[in-house]
């Protein structure tokens, strides 16, 4: 017990324990994502959550989408790190950004 | 007709908005709650003509967008009117476009294949950006109350996402 302890604060102190894999919430209000940039870690899930009465999507251009029915939420675990630019498919003013790091 | 009126209407044509040209009147709440609706029906209708002769996906996809949202929009502006007890009131604006997407619709019937596509998207395109044009410079700006400016507000987004949306399949129809 003791030693498990120490071990446990040993690496906390070393700053080596993974942090927790997190949900973080992107809100849809009037064809606006927001935040529009969020910073996030490979092993996060982005949760959108539409409160539009219109179907939505986050699309990256030739990687994935994510269907956002109205009214609904849908989510994504991040697989991969570095920035990517996503966008509505139905609506490609709407823009949103995610910077994963590993 | 004043100095205003005629810069006003000056300013429409030049945007290339002519039904819109009709209304350098300031519309009233009724009148404008009236143009939103009717330019939403038009533009379902137009998507239904394209689902029942398009045999090109991304056209019948897009015309489908088109009547989920413009209906979507529509039943808000509804939900809307009521609360507000306002009576949507006919004017010379709402009439001009129906004239003018009768005429289109009637052009449209005329035409398949390949050639109906690129006139439904093309018109799509230039339908969008003349309600986009007279949403920020008559509509919104001339609507009284707060909750019917908001949801304008909201339909123009809509209705700018749509327009780069017609031109993107404007794009692949290339
Ligand atoms: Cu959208």
């Amino acid at each position: 017990m003791q030693k498990r302890h120490l071990w446990i604060a040993l690496m906390l102190a070393a700053g080596t324990v993974p942090a927790r894999a997190e949900t973080i919430q992107v809100t849809i209000d009037r064809l606006v994502f927001s935040p529009a940039t969020v910073e996030a870690k490979v092993g996060d899930t982005i949760e959108w959550v539409n409160k539009d009465v219109f179907a939505h999507t986050a699309t990256v251009k030739g990687s994935w989408e994510v269907m956002i029915p109205p009214k609904k939420s849908a989510s994504l675990t991040l697989k991969t790190a570095g920035p990517v630019d996503y966008f509505c498919r139905f609506h490609p003013n709407m823009k949103g950004r995610l910077v994963v790091v590993p | 007709m004043s100095i205003r009126h005629t810069a006003a209407l000056a300013a429409l044509l030049l945007l290339g908005t002519a039904p819109f040209a009709q209304a350098a009147d300031k519309p009233t709440d009724p009148q404008i709650a009236h143009i939103a609706y009717t330019a939403g029906v038009i533009d379902v209708e137009a998507a239904k003509l394209a689902i029942e002769k398009s045999k090109t996906k991304e056209v019948v996809d897009f015309a489908k967008d088109m009547v989920r949202d413009h209906e979507a929009v529509n039943v808000q502006a509804l939900d809307l009117v009521k609360k507000l007890k306002v009576t949507p009131e006919d004017n010379a604006t709402s009439q001009a476009l129906s004239k003018a997407a009768a005429e289109e619709r009637a052009k449209l019937a005329k035409l398949d294949g390949a050639a109906f596509d690129k006139a439904y998207v093309d018109n799509e395109v230039a339908y969008h950006k003349q309600v986009n044009g007279a949403l920020e410079t008559l509509l919104i700006p001339s609507a009284q109350n707060a909750e019917l400016k908001s949801l304008l507000e909201t339909g123009l987004k809509i209705f700018q996402g749509h327009e780069q949306h017609a031109e993107h399949v404007a794009g692949m129809l290339k």
